[in-house]
């Protein structure tokens, strides 16, 4: 175990901050096997013990001893699926369906955001979380929208993602909506000591919450602070869930995970818009296929002014900012 | 020591600013497979219904296309007294957008007559570059399918074509401050 991150938790104790696991360990290839949980948690616990559950469990669809949902085979999946759809189902009082639609081919996922257009109304915020049965409280936002002041240009250090108004846009400030920038080169994923979330093929950077042990690595690898932590049971009010789920996306999570934008993976993946490009009134968001020349995505890449955050960290976004006007 | 961990991601974007002068983008990588699906090109626009104030289209409810129009520039008094314009008013009358015959369509500087239904073609005749835009998904918003058939909203949707700049809107919540959230 050569992973200098700090242990695994349980159910969202911290084991401690986890400082500069990005910065201090050689980037995981693709190619170089990673552990399974149960070996980091035996290795980070000493263990006997896990070991010894391990070996007597009759090992249920959602346990812990399962192997990552991506390298289980159909009929695998299929169960816990239906397990899954069966418990939240019970839980909310309506047919919850949980998905696992895959990559499209010959597809990648680009969004761009038009900030001369922005006026910071955060109807996205809110869409999202309706969408992506984000907890309601605790408050968990995976857009953020930033207030910059005009003069000083984009300037993080004088952002102010908590201002109010009785109408927006105010004089003299333009708005930065930040979410999950889908990096093709993401230091996350480099920083997932358990290989809990990864790169799909179509860009899209998923979490598998089964198999998350909220260690938070991810979270200060993040240079845009796209991932959310449940340090609590997420509270969802069952009429406001949306019932239709995947499970790298959307579907209920629980205490003591990481949680993220996934481009709607849920809609996308069915060929549909996400849902803050399609509440935005001024119409800043725009999404589509990066491979294909005729998306508006490569309209606006080819015809407009265009910037990511942050080129300086590598980190690749697949989301764009641009000037419309 | 929960707080401090909660603020590192915001901290983490304070400490490596963005550097905007970097707009170089490596996009062209981006390349099809043979044969992939593309978007298809959309020959009809589909347009959600236009926004009109119920009750008052079709408009030849009033305005009888026997009767003839008054086409003299003067201020409503009888009808229409909830709106005054202030679209370039100076140079544009009522009659320039509104058909003067049939009063359910517009016109065009050409004389052609469209539908409600069509006026982003209006409003492109000397909006042209948002025109352009709009057409391509970039200026106003689409709903649907990213990759098959969408649904456009109208110029008039957004720009209330009489007074078209965008209004202020009411901001959603401020969100909670992760200092006032509950242990
Ligand atoms: C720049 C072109 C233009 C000019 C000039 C213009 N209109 Fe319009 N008007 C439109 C368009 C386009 C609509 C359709 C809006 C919609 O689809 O709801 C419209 C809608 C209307 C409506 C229906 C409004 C409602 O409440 O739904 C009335 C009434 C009207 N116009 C009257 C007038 C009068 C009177 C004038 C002159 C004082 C005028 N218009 C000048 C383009 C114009
Ligand atoms: C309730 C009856 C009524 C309806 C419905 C109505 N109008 Fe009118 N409209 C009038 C009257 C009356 C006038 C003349 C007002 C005046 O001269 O003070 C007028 C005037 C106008 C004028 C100025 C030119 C002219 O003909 O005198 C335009 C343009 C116009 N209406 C457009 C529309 C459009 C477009 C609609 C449908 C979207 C519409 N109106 C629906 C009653 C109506
Ligand atoms: C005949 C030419 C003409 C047509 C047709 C026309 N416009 Fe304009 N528009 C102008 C001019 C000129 C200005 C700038 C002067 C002004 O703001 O009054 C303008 C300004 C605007 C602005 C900016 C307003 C602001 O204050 O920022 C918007 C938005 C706009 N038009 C939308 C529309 C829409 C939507 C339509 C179709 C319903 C339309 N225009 C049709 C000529 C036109
Ligand atoms: C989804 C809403 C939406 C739709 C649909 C839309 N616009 Fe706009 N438009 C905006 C916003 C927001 C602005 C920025 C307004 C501002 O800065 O005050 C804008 C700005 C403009 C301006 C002012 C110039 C500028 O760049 O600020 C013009 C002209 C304009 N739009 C024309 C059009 C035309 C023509 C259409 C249809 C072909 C259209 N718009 C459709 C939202 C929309």
């Amino acid at each position: 175990m050569t992973r200098s991150c700090n242990g695994p938790t349980t159910a969202g104790v911290p084991a401690g901050a986890c400082t500069g696991c990005a910065g201090s360990q050689p980037p995981v290839h693709a190619a170089q096997p990673l552990p399974s949980r149960r070996e980091f948690l035996c290795v980070a616990a000493g263990c006997a013990a896990a070991a010894t559950t391990a070996g007597c469990t009759d090992l249920t669809h959602t346990g812990w001893f399962r192997e990552r949902f991506r390298d289980l085979g159909a009929d695998e999946k299929a169960g816990i699926l239906a397990d899954l759809a069966k418990e939240h189902s019970e839980r909310f009082h309506k047919p919850v369906t949980v998905g696992a639609e895959p990559p499209l081919p010959g597809v990648e996922f680009g969004y761009a955001l038009d900030i001369s257009r922005c006026i910071g109304c955060r109807r996205c915020v809110y869409a999202c979380v309706e969408e992506n049965n984000q907890s309601r409280d605790p408050q968990v936002h995976w857009i953020r929208v930033l207030e910059m002041e005009k003069d000083k240009g984009i300037d993080f250090a004088h952002a102010n993602a908590y201002y109010d108004a009785e109408k927006v846009p105010r004089p003299g400030h333009f708005y930065l909506p930040v979410q999950c920038q889908q990096c093709q080169n993401p230091p996350c994923v480099k920083s997932c000591p358990v290989g809990a979330t990864w790169q799909e093929p179509d860009g899209i950077i998923v979490v598998d919450y089964d198999w998350c042990i909220g260690c938070r690595c991810c979270m200060s690898a993040c240079p845009y602070g796209a991932r959310h932590f449940n340090f609590a049971e997420p509270e969802i009010p069952a009429e406001q869930m949306n019932p239709k789920t995947h499970y790298l996306g959307n579907r209920p999570r629980m205490k003591g995970v990481v949680e993220k934008c996934t481009f709607c993976i849920q809609r996308v993946r069915n060929g549909r818009y996400p849902a803050c490009v399609e509440v935005c009134p001024v119409g800043a968001r725009k999404f589509g296929n990066l491979r294909d020349p005729n998306s508006e995505i490569r309209y606006i890449l080819e015809h407009k002014r265009v910037f990511v955050l942050k080129t300086e960290l590598n980190t690749r976004p697949r989301f764009f900012y641009f000037y419309g006007v | 020591m929960r707080i401090a961990l909660l603020l590192l991601p915001l901290m983490g974007l304070v400490s490596a600013a963005c550097d905007e002068s970097h707009v170089q983008v490596h996009w062209s990588h981006f390349t099809q497979e043979p044969g992939a699906q593309t978007q298809p090109e959309e020959s009809r626009i589909e347009v959600p219904p236009p926004p009109f104030t119920e009750g008052v289209f079709p408009c030849t409810d009033c305005h009888d296309p026997e009767i003839p129009t008054n086409t003299k520039r003067r201020p409503m008094k009888t009808a229409h007294t909830e709106f005054t314009l202030k679209h370039d008013e100076e140079h544009r009358w009522c009659l320039d957008c509104h058909d003067t015959k049939d009063r359910d369509k517009l016109h065009l500087a050409s004389g052609e007559v469209i539908e409600f239904t069509e006026s982003y073609r209006l409003c492109g005749q000397c909006h042209g570059d948002k025109y352009r835009d709009w057409r391509a998904g970039v200026h106003g918003r689409r709903s649907g399918q990213w990759n098959g058939h969408k649904t456009y909203l109208l110029c008039v949707h957004c720009h209330n074509s009489h007074a078209p700049a965008f209004q202020p809107l009411k901001p959603e919540p401020v969100p909670v401050r992760p200092t006032e959230r509950k242990p």
